[in-house]
């Protein structure tokens, strides 16, 4: 009889549910606290991204001021601008040399869905070619409206599950 | 009449000129607007470099008329830092032979324009070592900004995952 | 190079990624092919310990997108191969598919660092085809917000480039200041950074109650902070080090590669169309033209500072200037009537259903109209067949056009030079690549 790993402590006390869930929760808040972003920037939202990062709006106090200018250091990619068909390699690159954990932030409506530039030449939206976590509408968005993408984000973070035993281990 | 100041009575000599030489040469909106055969391209340009001053080479782009036969209008703008007045160059060119002159040899900002002219209309300028695409990019196939180009055509480079 | 030598994307030698199956758990689960976008002009050193390294386009120290690839023989940049368009965002398409008075919000994304000042730009080439003639109070109010918008963009040019060289202090300063700008010209136009605030023959709307109290406060904080931008740089022996006799452009080369603004007056060459073909309202102010003496880039730094300066000054003077009147050009082709006629009177609906559905009609013909932007020369030349939408709306973007001589500026330096020479460009990619 084959037995789902995760149902592992199913019928004991619930000490080992308590224990996993708090450890989630560990890993979670140190996660979300901490986050290297990888500011992939192209355009005017680039104006907002540095005002963001700056100190009036600061996100900082976030954990996530650090920006890590290479791929595979950084766990958030900030698509920041549009993106173009002849930008889209050097998206789809950048994506893929980043390691688990990774999470993606569609900054601006051009990341998103293409903004107002629907022709030969834009990328409708970069979840046509890499998973996105979090969409941060706006052109540009305000700072607010970025700070609130991240803590967002930082929910989501801080909910993932980490399961012990997964199909890929 | 717009509030700018524009000096038109420095092009006369330039119109006069022109004008003697064959081609059509309007003040048009600030500027003097000629129209040329597409052969006399180098040379004209030429004389506006060397003997009335116009130093600084603006702008090369082209217009798609596609009910006309020529069918593109090639467009040249030129300023002299000297006497701060412009001038305009307007070739013909067809679909069949859509080649001009290029003005590498006299300036040297002509390079990258030319490249975006051709990536966009298709016109190749003759002289111009270096074609590349510059705006577009490998492997796009056709010439955006004629009329006849559909906006929403994309030729993406990279597969879509939905 | 052969013309048109176009090889299919997916056979252009490119970088081939393979990505196993089920190996990343996020289930990207094929091995794929990315082709590279762009053809090099050379991919062979041409000495004995050459190497070619690629820099961009996504690089966090060039601001925009732009791949270079360059040569280098040790720490010296041989030759390099400047390729931009990774933000050709299909403007010109775009506007011929829209009404004269619906592109504004693209034109305003061309220098997305000076919005306003391309607005003018363009309506300023529109209002010349249509022979509209602006009203005072708009003429010194569009100056005014010009000269404020070119403060925003000198500010982002220097600080980007100063924090690229180490500089942090200098670009938060500035980030700060250019943040009060940014909301006070939201308390205006309602966007921070794209604003869509110039139309057709005047503006959106007028300043609000206190706006120009707002704005002499800027300008005095404004003084502050450019006296500590100056107290930790002009000086600095770093700074110094890193800019003076880098990127050395000659006067003539200059005008040869037409580069144009800043750059242009950095090496020496006084040419600014606000004083030698003025327009709106600069032939009534009193302003100086910047000069550098070397064009390297601690020049084209300190003139991008002292145009700061300059453009205070003149706003200084255009807050007394102001007249009092109507913002809007009374004429019917390009301006909207008041609400209160549209709902009331026939004629007035009418007028404003036609020039929303069928946008004004300029008459046709075609225009070349430039104004010294941040950049330099940004021209619009613009055709028209008549009807309410344009029939081609071409940039003459000064970004684009100093790419194609940057090369000069950055062989035979160092490789850590060409970010320095790079910052000081200030090539924005949305003017650069349209």
């Amino acid at each position: 009889m084959t037995m789902d790993p995760s149902q592992a402590g199913a019928g004991k006390s619930g000490a080992f549910e308590y224990i996993t869930t708090k450890k989630d929760e560990l890993i979670g808040w140190g996660r979300k606290f901490s986050i290297f972003p990888y500011p992939f920037v192209t355009a005017c939202c680039a104006m907002e991204f540095m005002s963001v990062s700056s100190t009036i709006y600061d996100t900082d106090r976030f954990g996530a001021a650090l920006p890590r200018f290479t791929p595979r250091q950084s766990d958030l990619l900030m698509v920041v601008g549009t993106v173009t068909h002849k930008q889209a390699p050097i998206l789809r690159k950048v994506y893929e040399q980043m390691c688990e954990p990774k999470w993606v932030m569609a900054f601006g409506v051009c990341a998103s869905s293409g903004g107002f530039y629907q022709n030969y030449a834009t990328l409708q939206g970069i979840d046509k070619i890499i998973p996105v976590d979090v969409y941060i509408p706006g052109c540009p968005p305000r700072p607010e409206t970025v700070i609130d993408g991240i803590m967002q984000l930082q929910d989501k973070i801080a909910g993932a599950r980490h399961p012990i035993i997964t199909q890929t281990f | 009449m717009p509030t700018t100041t524009m000096p038109l009575e420095r092009l006369e000599p330039l119109r006069e000129r022109l004008t003697a030489a064959g081609y059509d040469a309007q003040p048009a909106h600030g500027l003097l607007a000629v129209t040329l055969p597409r052969a006399a391209l180098l040379e004209t340009a030429a004389l506006l470099k060397t003997e009335f001053g116009f130093d600084l080479f603006l702008d090369v782009t082209a217009i798609d008329w596609p009910e006309r036969d020529p069918r593109f209008d090639v467009v040249h703008h030129f300023y002299s830092t000297r006497d701060h007045v412009r001038v305009r160059l307007k070739t013909a060119v067809t679909l069949a032979d859509p080649t001009v002159a290029s003005l590498v040899s006299l300036y040297g900002s002509a390079g990258f324009m030319e490249r975006e002219c051709h990536d966009m209309y298709g016109i190749v300028f003759e002289g111009n070592p270096d074609l590349r695409p510059i705006l577009l990019y490998e492997g796009f196939e056709g010439h955006p900004l004629r009329k006849d180009y559909v906006k929403e055509h994309e030729q993406p480079l990279v597969r879509y995952r939905t | 190079m052969s013309a048109a030598d176009r090889k299919p994307a997916a056979k252009a030698a490119g970088m081939v990624l393979a990505v196993a199956p089920d190996a990343t758990p996020s289930g990207a689960a094929w091995a794929e092919t990315l082709p590279n976008p762009v053809r090099p002009a050379f991919d062979r050193p041409s000495t004995e310990d050459g190497v070619i390294v690629n820099i961009g386009p996504s690089h966090p120290a060039t601001h925009g997108t732009l791949q270079i690839i360059a040569e280098l023989n040790g720490e010296r940049v041989v030759r390099t191969d400047v390729h931009c368009g990774y933000l050709h965002r299909g403007f010109e398409k775009e506007c011929e598919a829209h009404t004269w008075h619906n592109l504004m919000p693209f034109v305003d994304r061309l220098n997305y660092c000076s919005g306003l000042l391309n607005e003018f730009a363009y309506c300023d080439a529109v209002e010349t085809l249509m022979d509209i003639e602006l009203t005072p109070r708009t003429r010194v109010l569009r100056t005014l917000l010009g000269e404020y918008s070119r403060i925003a963009d000198h500010m982002t040019c220097i600080a980007a480039s100063v924090m690229e060289m180490g500089a942090m202090t200098a670009f938060l300063y500035l980030m700060t200041i250019r943040d009060y700008i940014y909301e006070h010209l939201a308390d205006l136009t309602g966007a921070r950074v794209t604003y869509t605030y110039s139309r057709i023959g005047g503006l959106a709307n007028d300043l609000p109650k206190g706006w120009i109290q707002r704005l002499e406060e800027i300008l005095d904080e404004y003084e502050v902070y450019i006296g500590r931008i100056h107290g930790l740089l002009d000086r600095n022996r770093i700074f110094i080090d890193r800019t003076r006799n880098v990127g050395v452009l000659t006067p003539e080369e200059a005008v040869h590669w037409g580069f144009t603004g800043p750059i242009l007056r950095s090496t020496g060459v006084p040419r600014d169309l606000r004083k030698d073909t003025p327009y709106l309202a600069y032939a009534d102010l009193d302003f100086d033209v910047p000069v550098g003496i070397k064009g390297d880039n601690y020049d084209r730094y300190f003139v991008r500072m002292r145009e700061m300066d300059e453009s205070v000054h003149m706003i200084r003077q255009l807050i007394d200037l102001l007249p009092e009147g109507p913002l809007n050009v009374d004429d019917r082709r390009c301006s909207f009537p008041k609400k209160e006629l549209v709902y009331s009177e026939i004629e007035s609906l009418i007028n404003h259903f036609k020039l929303v559905i069928d946008g004004p009609q300029v008459p046709a013909g075609e225009v070349y109209r430039a104004h010294e932007a941040a950049n330099g020369e940004l021209g619009f030349f613009l055709v028209s067949d008549g009807t309410g939408t344009p029939y081609k709306v071409h940039v003459r973007a000064p970004s684009f056009v100093h790419m194609g001589g940057l090369h000069r500026m950055l062989d035979g330096y160092q490789l850590a030079d060409i970010i320095s020479s790079f910052g000081t460009v200030n090539m924005i990619g949305g003017e650069c690549d349209r």
